[in-house]
């Protein structure tokens, strides 16, 4: 039975990377354009090349990066390469390729939304559990307003708020970035502390608003957990209330807030990608800005397919651990 | 043993105020099986919530008072009450469709109860214990590494039991434990039920609606009507000899294996429960009310030996 | 009247976007709105009597690019949000109520389309049809992946009405199925289905305005979105010019809070459990 859930999320994995190659690849070409001879064009048209000698470069290039096979090979090409991460060169940097530029704004990426999406995830269910729970401080109840009205704004916009505030105000946090211009990197105190200083306003900006999410959401999954009939049993059995809190309430709400999780996965990503250009921090989402600015193709194609895969992986990797804390899934075929 | 005293719950709804139940007062004897029967709605299940004073706003209980062996529950803080529960009266719910913990092994629940009460067992005992209470109600042994959902409904409602003894109470409380089962796991409950508490020496009240259950199962059995306990009397004298109108009724309507005939109901309907009538709530669909039972509320009296009625004309 | 008073989220949210509506309607009258395109104005001057809010550095009346603009956001997000409604309504129910093939089918395409990230999907398909992009076209593109949101939660909807008796009488009492699904499951569905819209348009809203800060958007049209990236293109913040952020982020969170607030509002009429639930 196990086998068979697994077998299935996986083929759905496949599915989606499929589908998301696919739709790179038709997509830019539904205009008609040609990718490469328009930008070619653009890139003349700033030097002030003769026109005469563009269209052989314009043919030569078109023949180097296969455009001038028949639609289909084209695809098929386009496919092998796509399952072998080779994403090709990026236009506007070159000689850089994609691969290169792709693998260094990784890193600040998943830092940044790794770290965001953990902790807003872990204090907001905490919270939303809390509020529900009759026996909870009365304090906590003040949190609720803020957290509500803040989650309902996006990402980005926190960001440039606080930005304004922090950083241009009064002056504490820096601006722009990922580190000090002119700073190296390198694996010292002083350089962590300066990322550290750099990431805590675009960290800010996701975790504030994150965090009032979820905190709502798992409020919702413990009233109406606390109405079940196992709720009611288990305090006629004279458990303690922290039993009941824990293993039966709390136990019981986070399964469909876990599910909540692996499907927002998406919009996290996408919030996050306008922080990262508002805030100019090195990761995927200021250089797809930077790309869609030089109309790069391929480093928009190569980066939204890469995002798309990371995404998928990480979703198949929440549903393989869901049976695990849900007993009846791997019982159920559907 | 248990003897409850004028006891009142009060539902507070946005429509108004609603009387789940109207100073309800009977004993229940040491070994004695006590029913409650009526209609939905007429307070049954309030009742054995109120007792274990588990009654969650709106509702509130107003007033009386629960004695278990002379102690008044109602005076006790919470974590003492907390005890009481489950060791001193144990629920065994209705529906067991869903009393269980859909993510806990049926070990684990019963292990739980144990812990949070102060028993001190090492992980061997615990098994024995486990695998002890299980037998006791009919349960196979690998049962305690199930999750409910694969439990049928009648293994459930007998874990539900297992879990109930488990502490030995005094007062067993069942709320329909079989209200979702076909009638031969019906029977094998019911059995089931009638011999641990022979082995336990404990009190039982059956709260339900089905008469015949409860012809064959209690000693004495209670009728509810709109939050009024209106009749207790022995229960071969409740059908042999009804003292209420509405038990009378009641009677009448039960279909019989001997006789055809046709079906014979209680006219009227329920009256809302915050919007009860003035005088005896039953009046309206009373075919012999007098002017008193449109102005007084009858009280619950003993009217011949051992059988008491809450009418004016008995 | 009662009943607003304990439902304070649906108020709240009425007002605020009351409040929007007010300020375009008004700004109308007050503002000549075709001073919201550039050179209209002098450049880069705060707030005066002549320009209440301000101008910008390509001298943008900013009073009027609100008043212009904020219809045009609302609009981009009301269109997308009902066809996406609209769309994904049908799908829902069909999907729900004829089970079988049909519903892996749709459900399969849900979720799947759930999985990826919206906004970058949207940003491929904006970028391959840069050509002058229209308000209208930002719209359809929008709507293109709206649709999917609306048709989960209303088959979840359908799915639980289903199995409740009135659905299986209906049909042994002859009725047909887009009967039954008119006349019987609609009507429980709408208050659900009102939620959903709102929602659905908030969504829209803040995809809309994500590709327009990314500078995907109808670069001639003075939208919320497209002056933030004026802003972020101009480096307004670090310039110190304060109006030219401030207007369209004030307008923007109105936008938000208020659909935000609506959403609460509807979500507890849609479900009496939620209501006051502290």
């Amino acid at each position: 039975m196990r086998a068979d859930y697994l077998a299935r999320r996986f083929a759905v994995f496949v599915l989606i990377v499929w589908l998301a190659a696919t739709l790179n690849f038709f997509l830019p070409r539904l205009s008609g354009q040609d990718p490469v001879r328009a930008t070619l064009l653009q890139q003349a048209q700033l030097g002030g090349y003769v026109q005469s000698g563009l269209e052989a470069m314009v043919k030569e290039y078109e023949h180097r990066f296969g455009l001038d096979k028949p639609l289909w090979v084209q695809y098929v090409t386009y496919l092998g390469d796509v399952s072998r991460f080779n994403f090709n060169y990026s236009i506007s940097n070159y000689p850089r390729t994609v691969n290169e530029i792709i693998a260094e704004a990784i890193p600040w990426t998943v830092g940044l939304l790794g770290t965001t999406t953990l902790l807003s995830f872990a204090i907001g269910t905490l919270l939303g559990a809390l509020l529900a729970w009759p026996g909870a401080p009365r304090w906590m109840r003040l949190l609720m307003p803020p957290l509500w009205a803040l989650h309902a704004i996006p990402f980005f916009l926190l960001g440039l708020i606080l930005m304004y505030v922090f950083a241009f105000r009064v002056q504490l946090l820096p601006m722009f970035g990922g580190y000090s211009a002119g700073a190296f990197p390198a694996l010292t105190l002083a350089f962590a502390g300066d990322v550290l200083a750099h990431a805590i306003l675009p960290a800010l900006s996701i975790v504030l608003v994150a965090t009032g999410g979820w905190a709502l959401g798992m409020r919702g999954m413990m009233v109406t957990t606390m109405g079940e009939d196992y709720v009611t049993f288990a305090e006629a059995k004279g458990l303690m209330r922290l039993t009941i809190f824990l293993r039966y309430c709390v136990r019981n709400a986070i399964l469909p807030q876990t599910t909540a999780l692996a499907l927002a996965l998406g919009n996290i990503l996408s919030g996050a990608v306008l922080v990262e250009v508002i805030f100019g921090f090195p990761g995927v989402g200021t250089i797809l800005f930077h790309a869609i600015r030089e109309n790069d193709h391929f480093l928009i194609q190569g980066i939204v397919f890469t995002v798309i895969v990371a995404l998928g992986v990480a979703t198949l990797i929440l549903d393989v651990l869901y049976p695990l804390l849900d007993p009846r899934i791997s019982y159920r075929g559907a | 043993m248990l003897s409850v005293r004028d006891l009142v719950v009060h539902y507070d709804t946005p429509l108004g105020r609603v009387k789940a139940a109207d100073r309800i007062s009977f004993s229940l004897r040491a070994g004695e099986r006590l029913g409650f029967a009526g209609e939905s709605g007429s307070g049954k299940s309030t009742m054995a919530l109120a007792i274990l004073r588990m009654i969650k706003p709106p509702g509130r209980i107003e007033a009386g008072e629960v004695r278990l062996d002379g102690q008044n529950l109602m005076t006790l803080n919470d974590e003492d009450m907390r005890r009481v529960r489950l060791a001193g009266i144990a629920l065994i719910p209705q529906g067991s469709m869903n009393a269980l913990n859909p993510v806990m092994r049926v070990k684990e629940q019963i292990i739980d109860a144990l812990r949070d009460h102060g028993v001190r067992l090492s992980g061997r005992e615990r098994d024995v214990r486990v695998r002890e209470l299980l037998q006791s109600v009919g349960l196979r042994a690998d049962v305690a590494d199930m999750f409910p959902h694969e439990l049928s409904g009648g293994m459930k409602q007998r874990a539900c039991i297992a879990i109930g003894i488990s502490l030995r109470p005094r007062v067993i409380i069942a709320d329909e434990p079989t209200s979702a089962l076909d009638v031969v796991v019906q029977k094998q409950v019911m059995e089931t039920l009638a011999r641990v508490q022979e082995n336990l020496g404990a009190s039982v009240i059956l709260v339900g609606h089905d008469m015949g259950l409860m012809a064959q199962f209690v000693d004495r059995l209670g009728i509810m009507y709109a939050g009024k306990l209106i009749e207790v009397s022995p229960v071969r004298e409740i059908f042999t000899r009804p003292l209420h109108p509405y038990t009378r009724m009641l009677i009448a309507s039960l279909p019989s294996l001997e006789e055809k005939g046709t079906f014979r109901g209680i006219p009227g309907l329920l009256p809302l429960l915050r919007d009860l009538p003035p005088g005896c709530a039953f009046h309206p669909r009373c075919p012999h009310t007098v002017d008193r039972c449109r102005t007084e509320v009858p009280t619950l009296r003993e009217v011949r030996p051992d059988g008491s009625a809450a009418c004016h004309l008995v | 009247m009662r009943y607003l008073r304990r439902n304070p989220s649906l108020v709240v949210g009425i007002v605020l976007l009351s409040a929007l509506a007010l300020f375009v309607i008004v700004g109308h009258f007050t503002v000549d709105t075709s001073k919201s395109r550039p050179l209209s104005a002098p450049a880069v001057r705060a707030p005066s009597a002549e320009h209440p809010f301000g101008t910008d550095r390509q001298g943008r009346d900013l009073f009027a690019t609100m008043v212009a603009g904020t219809p045009l956001t609302l609009r981009i997000g009301f269109i997308a949000g009902f066809l996406g409604v609209g769309i994904g309504a049908i799908l829902g129910f069909v999907s729900a109520y004829y089970r079988g093939t049909v519903d892996a089918i749709i459900r399969g395409i849900v979720d799947i389309g759930l999985t990826v990230p919206g906004l970058l999907v949207l940003i491929i398909i904006a970028v391959s049809l840069r050509r002058g992009l229209t308000v209208d076209q930002m719209a359809i593109i929008v709507a293109s992946l709206a649709w999917l949101n609306p048709a989960r939660t209303i088959r979840a909807q359908v799915l639980s009405l289903r199995e409740r008796g009135y659905v299986e009488v209906a049909r042994l009492s002859g009725m047909s199925g887009p009967e039954i699904i008119f006349k019987e499951l609609m009507p429980n569905v709408l208050p659900y289905l009102a939620a959903t819209l709102v929602n659905s348009v908030s969504s829209a809203i803040l995809a809309s305005v994500g590709l327009e800060v990314l500078g995907l958007g109808p670069i001639d049209s003075p939208t919320l979105g497209m002056t933030l990236y004026w802003v972020n293109f101009n480096a307004a913040l670090i310039n110190g010019w304060w109006w030219w952020w401030a207007a369209p982020i004030v307008i923007i969170l109105v936008v938000f809070l208020g659909l935000f607030f609506l959403t609460v509002g509807l979500d507890e009429i849609a479900n009496p459990r939620l209501r006051r639930a502290i």
